[in-house]
């Protein structure tokens, strides 16, 4: 699905998100403005193996949407994957939003690496609690805002959350989205090394340690349930996390945390925990 | 409004007689065009042409897909997506709806995909206004699309039928103005006919058998390229609107020439309010005064070489503004003709008959300076 050679940074997670995009039944992605729009390649080449188009930042679920409306009109079947980062669901989101209500037959797939990395790191409203980026050199005072239930809130037909860190996980939820219909949602955890500092070695480390400390939470939400899912489902328990330090103190972009902000962190995130366990019953 | 059938036409078999406002006049086009998909965000005075358009597929008398999106924004990435797809597109829109959308419409053009908006020419705020002028439709001259203006709702019907053929034949966005309320909500007596438009042609579309990007990161002379490309195809496609036009009305091409031939004046305007410029002509033509109009039918592309033929003394009209000056005004005066230029009826302040005939008057007895009709 993607060529050896593109241009992603060494350790990338979209890169290695976008390998997976062989789970689904003809592909056609809508890119807009990123990293992916630079990994996906350089005009007049192409880093992937499947059609692209590029699309302006706050468009991209409107265009899906209008691709496909043309593909049903013409009898032409194919997946069509809005492939958006943070920053896209934060400047699309009125258009990411009428998306999901009008249930576009769409997959949506935020590659979420918690800032505006294509532009050198600022903060995106899913930057993590306190991290630094260059717009918030201090620590972020505002929280994540969790995207994947808000799209639940949106009766989405298929919500997932998934990691670069567990690829079989994310390999099977593509591959769920890909026989399914409606309105589909797949949030991807993208731990990045130049954005978040840390070596580039330490990917697929880091995204697990964000799972098995309980900063990421793996689920999945159909017919009107959500599930915890994969090997994350034990890390609902909080007996079976590791301490969240082990997670945080390893990224330069968390240097400054003292131990009473991640006992602070810890607290949020446990309330994020209590509100998803309401939601899946369990 | 809704339009009525009054009378048939014997003239020609199949036109039949309506009385239409210029949004109903589009949207009965719009529908003999048969568009796969259409999307829209209501704004004033737009929204009935889509409303009409809505109704016509709840009826079973168009088979499109209307697609309601949250913003204008939205409503042109939808039909960028549909034409990448290989769809026949429509929108419409007006004043903020064209403002909130212009990324987008510089996008479509980009891409050169084919596509049909109107555009119900109104003020842009602030301050608040929704009432009629150029100020809109202006803002579109660089983007690269071929931006027409109707004189009144039967011209409404014709440009947009036209404008199918022609987007779709040089693979460039058409847009077609008409001004708000005195034509979009002012009811005419128009003749519908049914043309036949030709399947919908493009130069190129994404499929998902193909492994095609397109609109990727470019470097350097790329985009400088393709930018260059559709300045040249959009300038061509003049001779497709010349070409076109004897099907869809013969209103005279790129530009309409009313009372000109023996005439020492000239004026120069375009959009709906050029009706009552021609009355003050004829007025004036009876006072023995020698003047004319060049009513411009084409911002995009500019028709140039009329402009540049224009003899005698030379008078621009405008109903938008930048600085100072009138943007009609600095389009003439950038084919090197020198006129004066007045800029008038911004954010719907009437001018009727009698003001034309004013401004004529003054001009032609050397007594009007470059100004503001306040
Ligand atoms: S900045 Fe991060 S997300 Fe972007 S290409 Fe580099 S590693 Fe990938």
């Amino acid at each position: 699905m993607i060529l050896p050679g593109n241009t992603s940074c060494q350790g990338c997670p979209i890169s290695l998100a976008m390998r997976c995009l062989d789970e689904i039944e003809n592909p056609v992605l809508v890119i807009p403005a990123g990293c992916s729009t630079v990994v996906a390649g350089l005009h007049p080449n192409s880093a992937m193996k499947i059609p692209v188009i590029h699309v302006p930042f706050a468009s991209t679920n409107a265009v899906a949407c209008g691709v496909k409306e043309a593909y049903k009109r013409a009898g032409v079947k194919a997946n069509v994957i809005a492939w958006i980062g943070d920053g896209a669901a934060d400047i699309g989101f009125a258009t990411l939003s009428a998306s999901a209500t009008r249930k576009d037959d769409i997959i949506t797939v935020v590659v979420d690496n918690e800032a505006y990395m294509n532009t050198g790191t600022q903060a995106s409203l899913s930057t993590f609690w306190k991290a630094k980026t260059s717009t918030s050199p201090a620590g972020k005072a505002d929280e994540k805002r969790n995207l994947a239930l808000i799209m639940i809130a949106h009766r989405a037909d298929y919500v997932a959350t998934a990691t670069v860190g567990y690829i079989e996980d994310l390999r099977r939820k593509f591959g769920k989205a890909s026989q399914s219909e409606g309105f589909r949602f797949i949030q991807i955890h993208c731990p990045c090394p130049p954005g978040w500092r840390f070596p580039s070695e330490k990917t697929i480390e880091i995204a697990r340690k964000a799972v098995m400390s309980g900063a990421w939470a793996l689920f999945e939400f159909y017919d009107g349930k959500l599930r915890f899912s994969g090997i994350g489902k034990k890390f609902a328990e909080k007996g079976n996390r590791i301490p969240l330090a082990e997670y945080l103190k390893v990224q330069g972009r968390f240097e400054h945390l003292g131990d009473e902000d991640i006992v602070a962190i810890e607290r949020a995130i446990d309330e994020e925990w209590e509100i998803l366990k309401r939601f899946s019953g369990e | 409004m809704q339009g009525n059938v009054q009378t048939k036409s014997h003239r020609n078999g199949s036109r039949v007689r309506k009385l239409l406002t210029s949004n109903e006049a589009v949207a009965e086009a719009v529908k003999i065009a048969k568009p796969d998909v259409i999307a829209a965000y209501p704004i004033t005075p737009q929204s009935p042409i889509v409303e009409s358009l809505a109704k016509m597929i709840a009826k079973g008398e168009l088979d499109a897909t209307f697609v309601r999106v949250e913003s204008e924004h939205s409503a042109m990435a939808v039909i960028h997506g549909a034409a990448t797809a290989g769809a026949r597109v429509f929108t419409a829109t007006s004043s903020h709806g064209l403002a909130y959308m212009f990324e987008m419409c510089w996008w479509i053009a980009g891409s050169r995909l084919p596509a049909v908006m109107a555009v119900a020419t109104r003020s842009i705020g602030a301050p608040w206004n929704i009432h009629g002028d150029h100020t809109d439709i202006v803002q579109l001259r660089d983007a690269g699309w071929i931006i027409g203006m109707a004189e009144n709702a039967q011209e409404a019907f014709d440009m947009t039928l036209q404008a199918f053929c022609v987007s779709e034949e040089v693979n460039i966005p058409f847009a077609v103005g008409l001004d708000a309320f005195t034509m979009s909500h002012t009811a005419e007596v128009v003749e519908i006919w049914e043309p036949k438009i030709p399947p919908r042609r493009q130069a190129y579309k994404v499929l998902p058998s193909d492994n095609f990007a397109v609109n990727a990161v470019t470097m350097g002379k790329a985009r400088m390229k393709a930018r260059y490309d559709l300045a040249v195809d959009l300038e061509n496609s003049a001779k497709v609107i010349e070409k076109t036009d004897k099907d869809f009305g013969n209103h005279g091409g790129l530009v309409e020439s009313y009372r000109l031939d023996d005439a020492d004046f000239a004026v120069v305007m375009m959009g709906g309010w050029c009706g009552d410029a021609k009355d003050a002509i004829d007025m004036l033509r009876q006072e023995g005064f020698k003047i004319g109009l060049l009513r411009i039918r084409f911002l995009r592309p500019f028709p140039k070489k009329a402009v540049k033929e224009l003899g005698g003394e030379v008078l621009v009209v405008d109903k938008a503004n930048s600085d100072l000056r009138g943007v009609l005004g600095i389009e003439v005066s950038s084919c090197g003709v020198e006129a004066k230029n007045v800029v008038a009826g911004i954010g719907g302040v009437d001018v009727g008959v009698d003001d034309f005939y004013r401004i004529f008057k003054d001009f032609m007895n050397g007594k009007l300076e470059m100004e503001w009709y306040l």
